[in-house]
């Protein structure tokens, strides 16, 4: 054990082509690749009368170098103004933040990172080809090796087919992909996508979801705001939940969904629920020929042996496992502040009511 | 040129032709062939004063129109649809992007213009069945309304960075037409005193002089135009221009996008 200690926590391969101090930068140090601090924004909003509206609470979040993150709200959190915010298209109320230790307005960090707006438009008179040759221009991606990267993009979105259409003939899943293509294309550190797989058919769901694999295993971060929390358990090292523009809590996935709840669902060919299984403290219903009852743990024997007293066939036994969704549901709960607030606001509006009649 | 700049301000030219911007030249040249078969019909001696009068007038106006409604959407356009995600993602500073998308809309109406001036000596070939001279200030005139141009655009920006398109067309022209009587107007504040003749003085010379850029009918009766007007107002366009797009640029840069 003290023997271990001592050793270099990097090792200097001869036959590697790569420098020595790039491998040591590149392997061992690991950096935050988004610090946000206390990012704020609030919107004016109202006609005559401009009034602010919080559309992001101090939010404070770091998202590791390597992480596949994912950024979950209902709509109307704050995950578009996030990462526009981010992306220095919209300016912070408060707060700043950075990106792979650089300030947002660092024109050198925004080479190293990619960016999928949510429904993404584009220059409707290019073909595809041509916005993605125009993009890697202002990316800085050499002129040599340009074009077959392109073609590579195209491909790898699968829009090979339809390169040399003019954008303004593409559907909106077909603008979708498009929109990957050209987060990619420049061979990004850093990838920030707004719901990836919206207007995507199953296939392209899939195809995406392979994307962001493949993303993760060439070392990249990707920050992504979904909806679809499937694809968030299936894809991400870590979450944060957002609701209301603020931030109810961040975990890594496979912590919220490895323990068990203390709970076991059996299911079993039955046309009626047992009349011991309630006395155990299973919730139980009927679906078909078959009762699907979930019980504390503890009573798993009880219940066997009632089935098998019953002579009942056993289908399946399995603990009930956490879920993302879980999480989610329970952090949009409102928290005991805002309740107050909502009291509050609805006092508000029956007096304002009361002066106007 | 920054690289950049450059890229954006070529694919600002595509769009304005695949836009078919570059159509107006169809209506420019049915309008000019018929003014000339008209002249050379019934007029003695007066062909080349209609001609280069009007012609010059129809390459100024046609501009000054392209620049205006193409002008005001430059920027907003791509706010709207919301085009520039993509492109302020990457390592493009946004006065590059403002500054890329003016030379786009300026070299369109440079390359436009440069067919127009071709249609305009070609009907003073067929009136006057040679070139003279004189036709050489035709030229300078030419360049004047280039220049026109320059301020125009960078009008249009600036005001479509802080308003409606709408306004801003209207603004931007309301400046054209004061402009083009700006010499009357610095006659009219010599003139005045008191608190008229201060407000007067300032409208004159704040507003861009376009009475000074133009020179059409001095041309058309092929009389030359002073070496010493074309430095000033090619000095005077520049530094108006540039001013203009400054102020665009400063506003665009604290812009939060929709
Ligand atoms: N330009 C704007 N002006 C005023 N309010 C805005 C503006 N943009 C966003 N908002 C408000 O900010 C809040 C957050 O919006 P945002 O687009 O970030 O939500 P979102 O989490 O991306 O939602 P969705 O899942 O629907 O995409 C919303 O209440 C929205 O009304
Ligand atoms: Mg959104």
């Amino acid at each position: 054990m003290e023997s271990e200690n001592w050793k270099p926590n990097f090792t200097i391969r001869f036959n590697s082509t790569q420098t020595p101090s790039k491998e040591l930068g590149s392997s061992r140090i690991i950096m935050a690749a988004i610090e946000i601090l206390d990012l704020e924004k609030s919107y004016l909003v109202g006609f005559w009368r401009k009034r602010p509206k919080l559309a992001l609470r101090p939010l404070r979040l770091t998202v590791e170098e390597g992480e596949v993150f994912g950024f979950l709200g209902p709509n109307g959190a704050g995950k578009t103004t996030t990462l526009k915010l981010l992306m220095g298209l919209v300016f912070p109320t408060a707060g700043t933040a950075r990106i792979l230790g650089k300030e947002l307005d660092d024109p050198a960090v925004k080479s190293q990172i990619g960016f999928l707006p949510e429904q993404p438009y584009f220059y409707d008179h290019l073909t595809a080809r041509e916005l993605l040759n125009y993009y890697g221009q202002l990316s800085g991606v050499p002129a040599k090796g340009r074009a077959a990267r392109v073609e590579q993009m195209l491909e790898r979105v699968g829009l090979s087919g339809s390169a040399s259409v003019q954008l303004r003939k593409f559907s909106k899943g077909m603008l979708q992909r498009v929109g990957l293509a050209q987060a990619i294309l420049h061979d990004p550190k850093l990838v920030f996508l707004d719901e990836p797989m919206s207007g995507l058919d199953p296939m392209g769901r899939r195809e995406v979801r392979d994307l962001i694999q493949q993303l993760r295993s060439e070392g990249k971060t990707v920050f992504f705001s979904t909806h679809i929390l499937s694809d968030a358990e299936a894809l991400c090292d870590r979450v944060a939940v957002i609701h209301q523009g603020e931030l109810r809590g961040v975990g890594a996935v496979a912590d919220l969904t490895s323990g068990t709840q203390g709970k076991i669902e059996i299911i079993f060919y039955a046309a009626k629920v047992p009349a011991g299984l309630t006395a155990l403290g299973a919730v139980a219903r009927i679906s078909g020929d078959m009762v699907n009852a979930v019980l504390p743990e503890e009573q798993q024997d009880a219940a066997l042996e009632l089935l098998r007293r019953e002579r009942l066939k056993l289908i399946s036994l399995a603990p009930v496992r956490n879920s993302l969704e879980e999480y989610y549901i329970q952090r949009l709960q409102p928290t005991d502040v805002e309740k107050e607030d909502e009291e509050d606001e609805a006092r508000n509006e029956e007096n304002r009511k009361g002066v106007g009649v | 040129m920054n690289s950049r700049v450059g890229y954006i301000a070529f694919n600002t030219f595509r769009e304005a032709v695949r836009d078919r911007v570059l159509y107006n030249l169809i209506a420019f040249a049915l309008l000019l062939s018929g003014a000339a078969i008209l002249v050379g019909e019934i007029s003695i001696d007066i062909e080349r004063l209609v001609v280069v009068n009007l012609g010059l007038t129809a390459v100024s106006l046609f501009g000054v129109i392209i620049a205006i409604f193409i002008g005001i959407g430059l920027v907003s356009k791509e706010i709207e649809k919301r085009t520039l995600y993509t492109v302020l993602s990457r390592p493009v500073r946004r006065w590059e992007f403002v500054v890329g998308k003016f030379f786009g809309l300026t070299g369109t109406l440079v390359v436009n213009t440069v067919c127009m001036a071709l249609g305009v000596f070609l009907a003073l070939l067929y009136v006057s069945h040679k070139f003279e001279k004189m036709d050489q200030w035709v030229l300078v005139a030419l360049y004047f309304i280039v220049l026109q141009f320059f301020i125009v655009c960078a009008l249009a920006l600036f005001f479509s960075s802080f308003s409606t398109p709408l306004m801003s067309a209207v603004f931007t022209f309301a400046l054209f037409v004061i402009g083009s009587l700006a010499e009357d107007l610095r006659g009219f504040a010599r003139i005045t005193h008191g608190l008229g003749g201060w407000l007067a003085t300032g409208i004159a010379y704040l507003v861009p002089n376009f009475s000074a850029l133009n020179v059409i009918s001095q041309v058309a009766h092929g009389d030359p135009v002073a070496g010493r007007l074309i430095l000033y107002n090619t000095a005077y366009a520049l530094l108006y221009s540039a001013m203009a797009i400054s102020g665009a640029v400063l506003i665009f840069q604290r812009r939060n996008l929709k």
